[in-house]
C-alpha cells in the first residue's frame, strides 16, 4: 500500500501561480487527474513525482519526502508528457538501460517483461526515431514499469494512441490498479477519466475543484446549467411553451432572431423540446449548446 | 563494458553517454578539431622546419588555447546538454542513483573525448613538431589532459545551469580566455588555459608559457574547478526541475 500524499500545497513561478493551495491523497487503485489544458496537472505530476519543489506545503510518498530523494525511484515509475526519449537507441535498449539503471538483478528479463506487457515484442529491435507516438507512448511506459513500481505517476497518457492502443493502455491501467498499485494519470478528457479511474480529482487554474467517484463527478458536470441558441419556425411561441416547462431556467428572445435559453436540467429539456414543438406546431431549424467547452464545464465545477 | 552501477561510475550511463556524443552531427566536430592541429603541424614542420619556437607558439596558440578548450565544450554538452534541453534526462534522474554518480559517468566519457581527441593529438603534434624534443610533447599532452579535465567540469556545471551552454561556453571562451587572457596580465590567476600553460611548462627544459605562475598554484586551482564543477553540477541536478508545457 503506497500513499501519495499533499497537504496545503502550492507552487508558483515568479508571480504565476500554478498549482493553489492543493490536498490531496493519492491511495492504491486508479485516480484520474482531470482538468483542461494549462490547470497545473503537469506541475502536480512533477510534484508528486520528486521533479520538482513545492513553493510551500509538503508532498510525501509514505510519509518520506519526494523532493531531493533519490531513493523513492525504486517506487515510483513515471511516464512523462514529453516525447522525448533516447532516439538512437532501440526500444529494447532503451527498457534494458532502465532496467539497468534500477540495479535489478536480471535486467534482460525485467525488460523483456515490461516490452510484452505493452505489447511491444515485434517493434522492440527498431530504433526509436522511426516509432510512431502510440509506439513512444508504449515504450515509456515500459521503461516506467520495469522494475514493477507500487506508484505508477503517467502524464497525459492516452495522447497520440489510436482507439485500439488507448483500449489496451486502459486494460493495463485498470489491471495496475486492481493489484493494488498507487495509478494516477491525468487527462483534459472527462470519458477518457471515467473509463479507468473510480476515483477522480478535478483541477482547475491550479485549484482542486472537485474529488471524489466518477459518478459523482459526472452528475456535477451534466447538472450544470445548459446554455442554448435555438432557431425555430416561430420564436416567440417556442419562447412562451418552454418557459412553462421546469427545465427550462430562462429564455430570451434574440434581436438577430433565434432564442438564447438556459437549461437547469439537460436529461429533462432534451426529451421536452422535441414534444413541445410538435404540440405547439413549432419546427426546430436548428439547437446549439453554447457553452459545452470543457473550460465552461470546469468553470462551473469551480463555482459550485 | 558493464552495464550495472557500481560506486560512482554507472557502465549503463557511460555507454548512452558515449552514443550521445557520437550519434550526432556535432559528434563529427571532435574528429575534426585533432586534425586541424596535426594538419597545421605538419605544414609549420615543412614550412619552418624544427624550430623550438614555431613548436611553442603552435602547440600553446592553437593547442591549448583553441583545441583543448572546444574539445571539452563539444564533450561534455554532447553528453550533457541534449538531454537537459529535450527533458529526456528524467529517465536517468527516475531512478535510484546518486545524481553525482550521473555526472561523473558523464565526466568520464567528455574525459576520455579529451584524452582521445586533445592530449593524444597534442602529443602527436608535438613529436611531429619537435622529434628531439619529446618532454616538450608530454608537457603539452600533459597540460592538454589536466586543462580540459577542469574545462569538462567547467561546461557541466554550464550545462545544467543554462539551456544555451555552447554558447555561453564560447563566448566565455573567446572573451577570458582569449581576449582578456591576452590583454590583461591578471587573468592567469583565473585562467584555465594559463593553468594549464603553467603545469605543461614543468616539463620540457627551457620553456615559458605563462609568467609569475607557480605551479602548485596552477594545479591546486584546477584541482579546485574540478572537484567544484562536478559536486556543484550534481546537486544542481538534484534539484532538477521537470515540468510539461503548461
Amino acid at each position: 500500500m503506497t500513499t501519495i500524499q499533499l497537504d496545503n500545497v502550492s507552487r508558483w513561478y515568479r508571480n504565476v501561480v500554478a498549482v493553489n493551495d492543493v490536498s490531496m491523497t493519492i491511495g492504491p487503485g486508479v485516480t484520474g487527474l482531470l482538468g483542461p489544458n494549462g490547470a497545473g496537472k503537469s506541475t502536480l505530476i512533477a510534484l508528486m513525482s520528486g521533479f520538482l519543489a513545492p513553493s510551500t506545503g509538503t508532498v510525501t510518498l509514505d510519509g518520506e519526502p519526494l523532493w531531493r530523494n533519490e531513493q523513492v525511484y525504486r517506487k515510483i515509475g513515471l511516464v512523462p508528457e514529453r516525447e522525448a526519449l533516447f532516439d538512437y537507441l532501440t526500444g529494447r535498449q532503451f527498457v534494458m538501460a532502465n532496467a539497468e539503471l534500477h540495479g535489478l538483478p536480471d535486467p534482460g528479463a525485467a525488460a523483456q517483461a515490461a516490452i510484452a506487457l505493452v505489447e511491444m515484442s515485434d517493434a522492440q529491435d527498431r530504433v526509436i526515431s522511426t516509432y510512431s507516438k502510440g509506439m513512444r507512448q508504449r515504450i515509456k511506459m515500459a521503461s516506467s514499469l520495469v522494475h514493477e513500481p507500487s506508484v505508477l505517476l503517467l502524464d497525459e497518457p492516452f495522447n497520440g494512441m489510436d482507439p485500439r492502443q488507448r483500449i489496451h493502455l486502459m486494460e493495463l491501467l485498470r489491471t495496475m490498479g486492481a493489484e493494488g498499485r498507487t495509478v494516477l494519470f491525468s487527462s483534459h478528457i472527462l470519458e477518457e477519466v471515467e473509463q479507468v479511474a473510480r476515483q477522480i480529482e478535478v483541477v482547475v487554474a491550479g485549484r482542486h475543484a472537485a474529488s471524489g467517484d466518477f459518478g459523482a463527478i459526472r452528475r456535477l458536470m451534466t447538472d450544470r446549467p445548459n446554455r442554448f441558441v435555438l432557431r425555430t419556425s416561430d420564436d416567440r411561441r417556442m419562447a412562451s411553451a418552454l418557459l412553462v416547462d421546469p427545465s427550462v431556467r430562462g429564455a430570451r428572445l434574440r434581436s438577430e432572431g433565434g432564442i438564447e435559453l438556459e437549461a437547469s436540467d439537460f436529461g429533462r429539456f432534451s426529451e421536452v423540446l422535441p414534444q413541445l414543438a410538435r404540440e405547439h406546431g413549432v419546427r426546430l431549424l436548428e439547437v446549439t449548446p453554447t457553452d459545452e467547452s470543457l473550460e465552461s464545464v470546469f468553470a462551473y465545477l469551480v463555482s459550485a | 563494458m558493464s552495464g550495472r552501477t557500481s560506486g560512482p561510475i554507472s557502465g549503463t550511463i557511460v555507454r548512452l553517454g558515449i552514443r550521445s556524443v557520437f550519434g550526432r552531427r556535432r559528434g563529427v566536430l571532435l574528429f575534426l578539431l585533432p586534425l586541424v592541429l596535426i594538419g597545421l603541424s605538419v605544414l609549420v614542420r615543412v614550412l619552418v622546419g624544427e624550430d623550438p619556437n614555431a613548436a611553442r607558439d603552435t602547440l600553446y596558440g592553437l593547442g591549448l588555447v583553441v583545441i583543448v578548450p572546444l574539445v571539452s565544450l563539444l564533450a561534455t554538452t554532447g553528453v550533457l546538454a541534449p538531454e537537459i534541453d529535450d527533458g529526456s534526462i528524467s529517465y536517468l534522474l527516475a531512478k535510484p542513483i546518486s545524481r553525482h554518480t550521473i555526472v561523473i559517468s558523464k565526466l568520464v566519457v567528455a574525459a576520455t573525448c579529451v584524452l582521445l581527441f586533445a592530449a593524444l593529438p597534442m602529443l602527436v603534434a608535438g613529436l611531429v613538431l619537435m622529434v628531439d624534443e619529446p618532454p616538450l610533447a608530454v608537457g603539452f599532452a600533459l597540460g592538454s589532459l589536466v586543462g580540459g579535465l577542469a574545462y569538462c567540469a567547467l561546461f557541466a556545471l554550464l550545462s545544467v545551469l543554462t539551456r544555451h551552454a555552447v554558447v555561453v561556453g564560447l563566448i566565455y571562451l573567446l572573451i577570458w580566455e582569449g581576449l582578456l587572457g591576452g590583454l590583461l596580465d591578471g587573468v592567469r590567476w583565473l585562467s584555465i588555459t594559463r593553468w594549464a600553460g603553467a603545469i605543461t611548462q614543468e616539463v620540457p627544459d627551457d620553456i615559458t608559457l605563462v609568467e609569475g605562475l607557480g605551479p602548485g598554484y596552477a594545479v591546486a586551482a584546477t584541482a579546485v574547478v574540478i572537484v567544484l564543477g562536478t559536486w556543484l553540477t550534481g546537486q544542481r541536478l538534484r534539484a532538477f526541475n521537470l515540468t510539461g508545457d503548461e
